[in-house]
């Protein structure tokens, strides 16, 4: 097996003439996405820049005190990321998502890392723990995001449904129910997606990374269905916690749908 | 005994110090000008709508000494438009039966295999007003329920109407339809 190749800065230099070719593509065609891709394509540099510097520190550093850190701050940002792509805001829906954010994505990566792979470090081991968690971060974010802006959507638009039910008795779980499974389904759709399609249409890529660098295929596949798993969990979790906790916000003590209280944002 | 009392039932800017008292088998129509607050008025009573101020009881009990579901299944509010479930008339009955517990009956005069989400104004009416009734409720809030019947329809609506109230019924009917009170010997409440 060859070793590694390191890419230098003339290397991602001339990969980001693929992102150039783009931005003339959208000049040519006139789409009015050039000024925004490469705005997307300089803030992921920035982005990875910063990452590879922050986790260089974190990695010599001992004790659990910096990757608690830097997982906290990933875990709040991916939680107010989640709504703020959405459509529609409601008073504490960012302190929920963050909430929910952190509780599903620390309970998956911890079972993952103390249960599944029981690494033979502490249960902070860098190299475990910050991939793991950001890996499960990235799609529950994805998750939380689609099965939050589904629930606010529902409760805005079906409102008349809802209350029919209530108005006859309902609960408020049974009024809501309709609309909570179409959400949680919502969240969940991209996972099921990329869990039918992986390893025959798309190399995934933790797989991907774990062969630059080069595992042997089978280590790096068991691998890759253990972040997939992992992160099934992970967004279950997070999509299913996020949707009912909009459930909470837009319903007062009395039962009653308060779609006042719904905000509608340019996302 | 089985009556509606309402006490100083406030939501501003719409009406302030509201008070109304429903007698068991009483009907009244309640008039004003649109955006006077009509419809809001219901949704509070039926507790769907939150207020500023004022006092709800049904028999004497305290609306907030009784579970909202409770309060919704006795004090019960056909909406305005008359929304319908998804599925069939069949369906959108059994649904409301399921939750009241009680078992489903035919709409008079609908197709019970007909997709709701199809029905014509009228026709939706006259599945809310069934819905509105399974179950024996004590009060009914209707809202605008016969606006879109011809006047055989309506006058069938009406008659069941007075039946609910020969049994002791009370009614708070939001209409504007002038000759409603008189035809059906009720009050009129004016906001």
């Amino acid at each position: 097996m060859i070793a590694i190749v390191q890419l230098t800065l003339t290397d991602l230099g001339l990969a980001a003439l693929l992102v150039l070719a783009n931005a003339v593509v959208d000049l040519i065609l006139r789409l009015g996405l050039g000024r925004r891709l490469l705005l997307a394509a300089v803030r992921a540099a920035v982005q990875l820049a910063l990452l590879g510097w922050v986790l260089g520190l974190v990695f010599e550093t001992e004790g659990p005190g910096a990757v608690l850190l830097v997982t906290l701050v990933m875990a709040t940002v991916a939680g107010i990321e989640a709504v703020r792509r959405g459509s529609r805001r409601v008073p504490g829906v960012f302190a929920a998502s963050v909430g929910v954010m952190l509780v599903s994505s620390f309970a998956v990566t911890s079972y993952g890392l103390l249960v599944v792979l029981d690494i033979p470090g502490p249960w902070y081991t860098p190299q475990y723990a910050v991939p793991l968690l950001g890996m499960v971060l990235g799609n529950a974010l994805n998750g939380i995001s689609l099965g939050l802006d589904a629930a606010l959507e529902g409760f805005d638009e079906d409102r008349a449904r809802v209350e029919l039910l209530l108005a006859h008795g309902a609960t408020r779980r049974q009024a809501a129910a309709p609309i909570l499974r179409r959400a949680a389904r919502r969240g969940m759709i991209p996972i099921l997606n990329a869990m039918i399609a992986v390893g025959v249409i798309s190399v995934p890529g933790m797989m991907t990374g774990q062969l630059l660098a080069g595992a042997d295929p089978g280590t790096a596949a068991r691998y890759q269905l253990f972040i997939l798993f992992a992160i099934a969990g992970g967004v279950a979790l997070g999509t299913i916690g996020v949707v009912l906790a909009a459930e909470r916000l837009v319903f007062d003590e009395r039962d009653r749908l308060r779609v006042d209280r719904i905000r509608r944002v340019d996302p | 005994m089985g009556s509606l009392e309402v006490r100083g039932l406030t939501r501003a800017p719409w009406w302030r110090d509201l008070d109304l008292a429903l007698k068991e088998g009483e009907i009244a129509v309640l008039r004003g000008p649109s955006g006077s607050g009509k419809t809001l008025l219901l949704r509070a009573l039926a507790d769907l709508d939150p207020v500023d101020a004022g006092e709800v009881s049904l028999d004497g009990r305290a609306r907030e000494a009784t579970p909202p579901p409770m309060w919704r299944r006795a004090v019960r509010y056909a909406q305005q438009g008359a929304p319908c479930l998804p599925g069939t008339v069949e369906e959108n009955v059994a649904a409301i039966a399921t939750l009241l517990n009680v078992s489903p009956t035919p709409v008079p005069a609908l197709d019970p295999r007909a997709d709701a989400s199809r029905l014509s104004g009228g026709e939706a009416q006259r599945l809310a007003l069934h819905r509105a009734l399974l179950g024996a409720p004590r009060v009914l809030l209707l809202d605008e329920v016969t606006a879109a019947l011809d006047r055989p329809a309506a006058e069938e609506a009406e008659a069941q109407v007075l039946a609910f109230a020969r049994e002791g019924g009370s009614v708070l009917w939001v209409s504007h339809d002038a000759g409603l009170a008189e035809r059906l010997g009720a009050r009129e409440v004016s906001l």
